[in-house]
C-alpha cells in the first residue's frame, strides 16, 4: 500500500509548503531549511528544488489581474468543450482553462493530486480516490463522487465516441464508495493509473452533462464565450480550490494555424503568448525587444526507421553502421539550433523520471561504421531513404545521413513524399524511412504503443518477448525503485537491438511577451503541458 | 428589355440548380458516408444502419437530393457533422464577416480602379499612363500572400500602426473598424485593382478609337466631357463584367488572406469542413459560393443591357 498527499510542490502538505516558502522568503538559510524539512521527514533532494521555486518568488511575487491573449497552433470547427472528444493541442489547452482532472503532471510526468486529494492502491489493481473537500462547479454546485463516477464511465460507452476509450476499458468497475470516495477496479494491474487520469480525457464534468455548448467544470476559468473556430474566453474563477491561483482576470485563447502568421501576431502585440515556435523563428523573436522564448525540453523525437523484416535491415551489421553514422552533435546544432537534446537511440528523453542515464553514448564513429557497412555486405546498392516534412526535420536528417554515407561508400537516396497522406501510406512502410514520435505521458504509453512486439505501431517490426514480459512486469510494478531498473532494462534493449534511430530530442518552444510571467516547463507539450492559464501572471 | 433582364435571371436560376445537383453528386461520391464518419472506429454493422436510418442516409439519392434541395429553399442547411450545430447558425456567424470584409475591399477597390483606369485611358502613352501600366502589371504579378505577409512585417511588427490578426469581433468602433480591416482590405486591394485598371483602361481606349469620339473632339468637346459624358457610357458593359469578376474573388479566394489575419470568415469555415469532412458545411458553403458568383454575373449582365440603348430600347 502507498499513499500520497497533497502540495504541488513535491510532496509537501499545502500547509507545509506556504510554511517553507515563507521561511525561505524570509530568508531561512539552506541549512535550516534542511533542518525544516528534516523534522518534517522530507528528503534533501527536494529542498533544492524548493529553494529553486521560493528564489524566484522571492525576486517576483505573482501579481493578479491582466487579460492577455494566447494563441494555440490550430483552430477549426471541430474545437470542442466534450473533454472525451479532446484531439488536437488546442482543444487540450481550452479544456485545461475550465475543467480539472482527479491527477495533474508535475515537471517530471510523475503524476500529483488536483481533485484527487490522495489515493491508495492494492496490488495497482483495486484504486481508491479520495476528493478534495470544499470543491464547486462553475454553477455552485459541490463536487461529489458521483460526478467523478459519471466522467470516468461516459469514456467506456460507445455512444459517447471517446477518444480515450481504450484507456477506459481496462476499469473494469468505477462506483463511489462514500460522498468523496471513488473506487476503480483495473481488470489487470496498472501502477500508471494516476497517470492514466492526468490525461485531459478523464476531466471531470458534472454528472448528467450532455450538451458541451458551454464548459461546466471546476477549472481555474469560466467559460464566458466559446464559438469553434474563432475562439474561446475565460474569465476568473472566484472560487477556484488552487490558493490565489489563477492570477490572470481574462484569457482569450485562439488559434493561427500559420507560424509565420504566429509569430508576427506576437511580434505586433496582438497576442502575449504562442505556441509552436519554430527554431528558425527564435532569434527574430529575441531580437525584437520586450519578447522571449520559453524552452521545453521533451521527448519529442523524429526517428530513422529500419524495418528489421527486410533487406537491408534484417542485417544487425547494416542497423549498427546507421546508428554510428548519426552526427547527433550536428543534427542538434544545424538542424534544431541547439533547441534539443542529444539522443541516444532510447525512445525516453532525460526530463522523463524512468530515463536511464547511465546508457554509454553512441559516438558519431565512421570507422565503426565503415567495419559493420563493410561487414553486412550490403556494398554499393542504392537505398532510398523515404522523408516528408509531415515528420518534422527529417528531410535534413536525411541529407546529413547521406552525405555521411558517401565518406564510407554507402548509397543512400533521398526520397522525399509529400505530407499528404504520409502517415497512411508511407509511414514504416518502406525498407528505411523517418517516423515522429509526440511526447506521451508515461513510459509505459510510449513503449507500449511503438516497441511492444504486437503493437499495431511498432515502426521497425522488432520483435523480442523478453521485453513484453519486462513491459507488462513494469506495468504491475508499484515499487518505484525496481520500476526504473525494469524500464533501464527495456531502453538498453531498445539502444541495442530495435531498428530505431533517435538522434536528438526536440525541444518545444513557445513565444511570450517579457511582462508573461510564471512559465513553466511540463513536457507533455507546448504552453506549460497545455496548462499555462492558471500559472502565468502579468508584470504591471 | 425586361424580357431580357428575366430570362437572364432564368438561366441564372436555371444554373444554380444545376450547381447544387453536381456539388451533391460530387459530395456523394467521396468515400465513406456520413453514418461511418460519425462512428468512425467504434463503427458496427447495426450502428452504421441505425445512425443512417436517422440520417436519412439509406433514402434512395434523388430522394436525398430533394430533401436536400427542399431543405435549402426552406433555409434549413442540416447541421454539422463536426460538433452538432445547425450549418445555418455557423454561416450566420461567418457569412457577415466575410461580407463586411468583401464591402469594404469593393468600396475601396472599385472607385480608386475606375478613376486610375479612365485617368490612364484619357492620357494614354504618357508617363502617368506607362506608370500606371508597369505599377499593375507588377502588383499583379505578386500573390497575395506575399503582400500580406510584408504588409504585415511593416505595419504591424515594425511600425506597430495597425493590427496583424482581424478579429472582426471586436470593432466597437470607427478607430477600431479601421485598425481591423486596414492591412487585409489593402492586401485584396493589390490583387484586384490591378485587374480592374487594366481591363477600364482597355474599354475606354477601344472606345476612344471610335469614328464618334472622333467626331465629338472635332465638334471641340474638351477631353474631360468626351471620355465622361461619350465614351463611359459605351464602355459600362466590359467594365461590370471586369468588376464583378474581380468581385467574385472577393468571395472565395480570400482564403490566403483569411489565413494570415486569422479571420473568422466562410472561406476558412469551407477549408474546415472539407478537413473534417464536415459535408453539410461543404455543400453549403460551396452553394453560397456559386450563388454568390451567380449574382454578381447577372448583375453585370443585367447592368450591360441597361446601359446599351440599342438592347435597353429593344
Amino acid at each position: 500500500m502507498t499513499k500520497r498527499t497533497d502540495g504541488p510542490l513535491a510532496m509537501l502538505g499545502a500547509a507545509d509548503e506556504a510554511r517553507v516558502l515563507d521561511a525561505v522568503r524570509r530568508g531561512a538559510s539552506r541549512r535550516e531549511m534542511l533542518a525544516m524539512l528534516g523534522a518534517g521527514g522530507m528528503a534533501a533532494a527536494t529542498a533544492g528544488g524548493i529553494l529553486g521555486a521560493a528564489g524566484q518568488a522571492v525576486a517576483q511575487e505573482p501579481r493578479r489581474g491582466g487579460r492577455i491573449r494566447v494563441s494555440g497552433t490550430s483552430t477549426s470547427t471541430s474545437d470542442t468543450l466534450d473533454p472525451a472528444k479532446q484531439s488536437l493541442s488546442t482543444d487540450y489547452a481550452r479544456c485545461n482553462m475550465f475543467y480539472n482532472g482527479l491527477t495533474t503532471f508535475d515537471g517530471s510526468l510523475t503524476p500529483q493530486p488536483a481533485l484527487a486529494e490522495s489515493w491508495e492502491q492494492d496490488r495497482a489493481t483495486v484504486w481508491t480516490f479520495k476528493l478534495r473537500r470544499g470543491v464547486t462547479f462553475h454553477d455552485g454546485k459541490p463536487l461529489t463522487s458521483e460526478d467523478v463516477v459519471f466522467s470516468l464511465n461516459r469514456h467506456k460507452d460507445p455512444a459517447t465516441a471517446s477518444r480515450a476509450r481504450s484507456l477506459a476499458m481496462p476499469m473494469q468497475e468505477i462506483v463511489a464508495t462514500g460522498p468523496n470516495e471513488v473506487r476503480i477496479t483495473l481488470d489487470a494491474p496498472n501502477a500508471d493509473l494516476p497517470v492514466v487520469l492526468a490525461t485531459f480525457h478523464f476531466h471531470i464534468i458534472k454528472a448528467g452533462t450532455t450538451d458541451f455548448a458551454t464548459a461546466i467544470g471546476t477549472g481555474p476559468f469560466l467559460c464566458r464565450e466559446f464559438q469553434p473556430g474563432v475562439r474561446s474566453i475565460g474569465v476568473r474563477n472566484p472560487n477556484y480550490w488552487r490558493e490565489n491561483k489563477p492570477y490572470l482576470d481574462e484569457v482569450e485563447f485562439i488559434g493561427i494555424p500559420d507560424e509565420q502568421a504566429r509569430v508576427n501576431a506576437l511580434l505586433s502585440g496582438d497576442v502575449q503568448l504562442i505556441g509552436g515556435v519554430d527554431p528558425r523563428s527564435v532569434r527574430r523573436i529575441q531580437q525584437t525587444q520586450g519578447y522571449s522564448v520559453f524552452e521545453t525540453k521533451s521527448g519529442y523525437y523524429t526517428n530513422l526507421i529500419m524495418r528489421l523484416n527486410e533487406a537491408p535491415g534484417n542485417n544487425p551489421d547494416f542497423v549498427l553502421a546507421m546508428k554510428y553514422m548519426f552526427d547527433r552533435a550536428q543534427m542538434r546544432t544545424a538542424i534544431l539550433r541547439n533547441y534539443g537534446v542529444i539522443g541516444n537511440d532510447q525512445p525516453i528523453d532525460p526530463t522523463n523520471r524512468f530515463y536511464f542515464p547511465g546508457l554509454p553514448q553512441r559516438p558519431f564513429d565512421l570507422d565503426r561504421a565503415r567495419f559493420h557497412f563493410q561487414k553486412s555486405g550490403v556494398g554499393s546498392t542504392t537505398l532510398p531513404v523515404v522523408c516528408s516534412p509531415a515528420a518534422p526535420n527529417s528531410v535534413d536528417m536525411a541529407q546529413v545521413l547521406q552525405q555521411t554515407g558517401q565518406r564510407i561508400g554507402m548509397n543512400l537516396e533521398v526520397r522525399r513524399v509529400p505530407s499528404d497522406g504520409y502517415w497512411s501510406n508511407h509511414w514504416f512502410k518502406h525498407p528505411i524511412g523517418f517516423g515522429s514520435i509526440n511526447p506521451r505521458p508515461s513510459a509505459d504509453i510510449l513503449l507500449t504503443l511503438f516497441f511492444k512486439s504486437d503493437a499495431a505501431w511498432n515502426e521497425s517490426a522488432w520483435r523480442n518477448p523478453q521485453f513484453d514480459q519486462l513491459l507488462g512486469a513494469a506495468r504491475a510494478e508499484t515499487d518505484e525503485a525496481k520500476r526504473r531498473q525494469m524500464y533501464a532494462d527495456m531502453q538498453v534493449m531498445i539502444h541495442n537491438e530495435s531498428g530505431i534511430g533517435i538522434p536528438v530530442f526536440q525541444s518545444l518552444l513557445d513565444g511570450h511577451s517579457s511582462k508573461l510571467k510564471g512559465l513553466g516547463a511540463i513536457p507533455v507539450g507546448n504552453l506549460m503541458g497545455f496548462d499555462f492559464a492558471q500559472h502565468v501572471w502579468l508584470e504591471s | 428589355m425586361l424580357r431580357l433582364v428575366a430570362a437572364r435571371l432564368g438561366l441564372g436560376i436555371v444554373s444554380l440548380l444545376l450547381v447544387s445537383l453536381a456539388i451533391f453528386a460530387i459530395t456523394s461520391l467521396l468515400p465513406g458516408d456520413a453514418a461511418e464518419e460519425l462512428l468512425g472506429q467504434y463503427a458496427t454493422r447495426e450502428t452504421v444502419a441505425g445512425l443512417r436510418a436517422q440520417l436519412g442516409l439509406d433514402l434512395p439519392g434523388h430522394v436525398r437530393y430533394l430533401h436536400w434541395l427542399g431543405g435549402l429553399i426552406t433555409g434549413d442547411f442540416g447541421r454539422s457533422l463536426a460538433n452538432g450545430v445547425p450549418v445555418a447558425q455557423l454561416i450566420g456567424s461567418r457569412l457577415p464577416n466575410s461580407l463586411m470584409l468583401a464591402a469594404a475591399t469593393a468600396a475601396v477597390s472599385v472607385p480608386l480602379a475606375l478613376t486610375i483606369g479612365i485617368t490612364a485611358a484619357m492620357w494614354r502613352g504618357g508617363a502617368y499612363d506607362r506608370a500606371v501600366s508597369m505599377l499593375t502589371l507588377s502588383v499583379v504579378s505578386v500573390p497575395e500572400f506575399l503582400v500580406a505577409t510584408a504588409a504585415v512585417i511593416v505595419f504591424a511588427v515594425h511600425l506597430r500602426w495597425l493590427s496583424a490578426l482581424s478579429a472582426a469581433t471586436d470593432i466597437t468602433s470607427v478607430a477600431q473598424f479601421f485598425r481591423v480591416f486596414a492591412l487585409p482590405v489593402f492586401s485584396l486591394c493589390c490583387v484586384i485593382i490591378a485587374q480592374m485598371v487594366r481591363m477600364t483602361r482597355a474599354a475606354i481606349i477601344d472606345q476612344l478609337r471610335a469614328p464618334y469620339v472622333e467626331m465629338a473632339v472635332l465638334k471641340g468637346v474638351g477631353p474631360f466631357r468626351v471620355v465622361l459624358r461619350h465614351a463611359l457610357p459605351n464602355a459600362i458593359g466590359p467594365i461590370a463584367n471586369a468588376v464583378a469578376l474581380s468581385l467574385s474573388y472577393l468571395l472565395g479566394g480570400v482564403i490566403i488572406v483569411e489565413t494570415i489575419f486569422n479571420y473568422p470568415g466562410i472561406a476558412k469555415l469551407m477549408v474546415d469542413g472539407v478537413a473534417t469532412r464536415d459535408l453539410p458545411v461543404v455543400q453549403a458553403c460551396a452553394m453560397i459560393f456559386c450563388a454568390a458568383y451567380l449574382v454578381l454575373v447577372t448583375t453585370a449582365d443585367v447592368v450591360a443591357i441597361l446601359a446599351n440603348p440599342r438592347l435597353r430600347h429593344r
